[in-house]
């Protein structure tokens, strides 16, 4: 969907040539969040606003659902694409219906289809349309506004979405529950976006897929657990942290671990919960917080129960063995 | 060519004029220091109070200078001193009160009140920091209250030479009078080159007592 | 409340101040000069309001696109000089600019009409400038981002976000303007200067009263009125930047 293919951008600093980006290959299929991430000034930011022609790139091509952005208007490019940056960007002097209903209106919709357009939105956000509709963004928490920010984005259901670091100023309670609602929504609509971020934890726990830069080079690029198991090199396994094996917990849940287990464990048992001496976790829940009720079980085992509560399996600390490549003795020093 | 002869021929009457200018001016925003800069500081603590004098302060500065000068002529008839210095005084040290006790209220109502509480925790008692911490924070705001009223009381008395101040005013006055194009030039200039030559020193000033901060340029 | 009370002295001392003024100006027969003469005021009032009507107008027609121009990304690098250039120009006296303007164009009513409209130019312009070159960075960039054309993002982002300040500039320099004028019966301009300067030359307090009088409740009511029209004007998602 959106394809980037030896892009440059090369900035003039006195006498100096400085490259922001600096050959970057990437492919961001339909429907996948990919994350851009590295340190500040590695250049995921201007590769982002590249693609909606903010920035120009010096060299290379990149492709917009298989059409050449070059090719097109810029003007039309930006209507086309859904744009939410960290400070908002909401127009101060518009209400927040008008701010949502702004691509729209340039588009040159009826007034009841943005009207409508507008309602469903509000919805989608979780917000009240008509307790917001004539209320003005300094009226706003910073977490309304930024729900409103990806609100104004995607009111004209624009395949394509530019997000750049859009939960970055929020406070992290705040931050999570909109990770959270976000994927939600996206589960519905389905967009492909870029996102920019900073944050390594945010990238694993938004992004299909994760590339990560430094000093304008795309160091690697994969899923977030092909990145975790397997970094590159030594930036890419400095930069996602010693605790990379940890983070690997938050992507698989109780039921690939039981999945990987099967095969060895034949037996089963009557009461699983008996035998566990009283701890359980469910089945749909992500393998760190499953670890965290393990190391405070006595047993050392937990029973794996459905979303009625019934058990019908156990998992173990010795059963992390099967799935990442650290002794068991190991995981306690992990946790602290 | 005629206007360096002017300046020429008339260079001690000149510089007396300008002295008188000055006196004029800085007794004038002296005093206005004096009475704006605590009343300032006491308004701050005093939101609606300070809300009720910065409205009338703003009142008096729209009334147009020359009007104000014409309704302090029968006031001060009474005492007879209706033409002169006085009410050239008076109207002077009443626009100027504007910009200083605006500057001093804000100046002291936005240190900032971590710094504040800072300093107190470190054990400074008031006094300490006063001087120390709130006078030298505040004082670079204080000063550019203090160049913008210099400034309006230079521009406005210039018109006092219509009611008898003295001043470089004199020149346009009488220049315009008899018809004496030179003298008006001669006169506008000066007065144009004191109130921009006191603008650039008092900027100087204002920058040189700023703490030396990155954003205090 | 002890601030309550304070307000409330400063308020009635006021109010005494103006009313024993008007009373004590009627007693001594000041007013006699405006009941004598109404058709003389009222013809001052209208050259007056003539004036200044012309010369901020010109002054808003000229100012404010100048502003937009000078803020426009390709002449951004050049702002400086036209901001310190209204910056000095606001420096130099009223009196100085009107007598500088005099002696190269000679006494007359286009004259005073051309320095009170350069008088009245640099407070609009600074504070266009000013007003646009403060709206947030980030609202022009998602304005741009989402598909703004440039003329849109100008009259849908930059001009309704600097209103603010676009519209105080005007205030202050029309109020200014009002004062300014009165100075214009010296360059041949008329006016209700008229009144005031032969009232201080004849040393009559009745006649100077009748042009300084009407000219400060002019200054005042126009003040008041600019200020209500602000209010009206300027988009309601910025009024809590103007309290």
């Amino acid at each position: 969907m959106i394809q980037f293919n030896n892009v440059t951008k090369v900035y003039q600093s006195g006498d100096k040539e400085v490259k922001a980006v600096n050959r970057v290959n990437l492919s961001v299929e339909k429907g996948e969040i990919c994350v851009l991430i590295g340190p500040s000034g590695c250049g995921k930011t201007t590769l982002l606003r590249m693609v909606n022609r903010m920035i120009e790139a010096t060299e290379g091509l990149i492709e917009v659902n298989g059409e050449n952005i070059q090719s097109l208007d810029s003007i039309q490019l930006r209507r086309s694409i859904g744009y939410v940056i960290q400070q908002t960007g909401l127009f101060p002097n518009m209400t927040i219906e008008q701010n949502v209903s702004v691509v729209p209106r340039l588009l040159g919709w009826d007034r009841v289809k943005i009207q409508h357009r507008y309602n469903e939105l509000m919805d989608m956000m979780g917000l009240d349309p008509d307790e917001y509709r004539n209320r003005y963004p300094w009226e706003l928490s910073g977490g309304q506004q930024q729900r409103i920010g990806v609100a104004r984005a995607l009111a004209a259901d624009p395949p394509v979405m530019l997000m750049d670091e859009p939960f970055g100023a929020l406070d992290p309670v705040i931050r999570e529950h909109l990770q959270n609602e976000f994927l939600r929504i996206q589960k519905t609509v389905k967009k492909t976006i870029l996102f920019v971020s900073h944050d390594i934890d945010e990238a694993i726990r938004l992004g299909d897929a994760i590339a990560i830069f430094n000093a304008g080079e795309l160091m690697q690029y994969g899923t977030p657990n092909e990145i975790l198991s397997n970094p590159r090199n030594e930036f890419v396994s400095q930069f996602v942290g010693s605790d990379r094996t940890l983070k690997r917990l938050n992507l698989l849940t109780v039921d690939d671990l039981l999945q990987r287990v099967a095969a060895v464990r034949q037996k089963k048992q009557k009461s699983y919960k008996e035998a566990c001496g009283g701890s359980t976790v469910r089945r749909d829940s992500d393998l760190r917080n499953a670890l965290s009720v393990l190391l405070s079980s006595p047993t050392g085992a937990a029973a794996v129960v459905d979303e009625e509560g019934n058990a019908f399996g156990n998992i173990t600390i010795a059963d992390f063995e099967r799935l990442v490549e650290v002794h068991p003795a190991q995981l306690k020093s992990i946790v602290q | 060519m005629e206007l360096l002869e002017f300046f020429q021929q008339h260079w001690g009457e000149m510089l007396a004029k300008t002295l008188e200018h000055i006196q004029l001016v800085g007794l004038a925003v002296g005093l206005s220091i004096l009475i704006g800069v605590p009343f300032g500081i006491y308004i701050s603590q005093k939101e609606r109070l300070a809300n009720l004098v910065l409205a009338v302060a703003g009142v008096i500065m729209t009334i147009p200078s020359i009007a104000l000068f014409g309704i302090m002529i029968p006031i001060l008839s009474i005492i007879n001193h209706g033409i002169g210095f006085l009410p050239a005084f008076c109207a002077l040290v009443l626009y100027s009160q504007l910009p200083i006790i605006r500057n001093t209220y804000v100046a002291v109502k936005n240190v900032d009140a971590n710094i504040r509480d800072a300093a107190k925790g470190m054990g400074m008692t008031t006094r300490e920091r006063l001087i120390r911490v709130e006078i030298p924070m505040a004082l670079p705001v204080i000063m550019a209250g203090v160049r913008m009223a210099v400034i309006l009381t230079i521009g406005i008395a210039a018109i006092a030479a219509y009611i008898g101040a003295g001043g470089l005013g004199d020149y346009i006055s009488r220049g315009i009078s008899t018809s004496y194009t030179t003298m008006v030039q001669a006169g506008a200039l000066s007065v144009s080159v004191l109130a921009l030559g006191s603008d650039f020193l008092l900027g100087q000033i204002q920058r040189w007592i700023s703490p030396r901060t990155a954003d205090s340029k | 409340m002890p601030e309550k009370k304070w307000e409330n002295v400063v308020r009635a001392g006021l109010f005494l101040v103006i009313i024993s003024f008007i009373g004590w100006a009627y007693v001594a027969g000041s007013f006699r000069f405006i009941a004598d003469n109404p058709d003389e005021l009222i013809y001052l009032l209208g050259q007056h309001l003539k004036l200044v009507g012309l010369s901020s107008f010109l002054a808003v027609l000229v100012a404010v696109p100048l502003g937009i121009f000078i803020t426009r990304p390709r002449f951004k690098k050049f702002d400086w000089i036209v901001i310190n250039f209204a910056n000095v120009g606001q420096t130099v006296p009223s009196l100085a600019v009107l007598a500088l303007v005099m002696s190269y164009l000679g006494l007359g009513y286009k004259t005073a009409v051309f320095a009170l409209w350069f008088y009245s130019l640099l407070p609009i312009l600074r504070n266009t400038i000013a007003g646009i070159e403060s709206v947030n960075p980030s609202v022009i960039d998602a304005g741009k981002g989402m598909g703004m054309k440039p003329s849109q993002i100008l009259w849908k982002l930059e001009l309704p976000n600097a209103s603010y300040a676009i519209l105080a500039g005007i205030r202050t320099s029309t109020v200014i303007n009002i004062g300014t004028a009165a100075l214009a019966f010296l360059i041949g301009g008329g006016g209700l200067g008229d009144f005031i300067f032969t009232g201080i030359s004849l040393y009559d307090t009745g006649i100077m009263l009748a042009g300084a009088v009407p000219v400060t409740m002019l200054a005042i009511t126009i003040d008041f009125l600019l200020g209500k029209l602000e209010k009206r004007i300027i988009p309601k998602g910025l009024h809590w930047e103007s309290d």
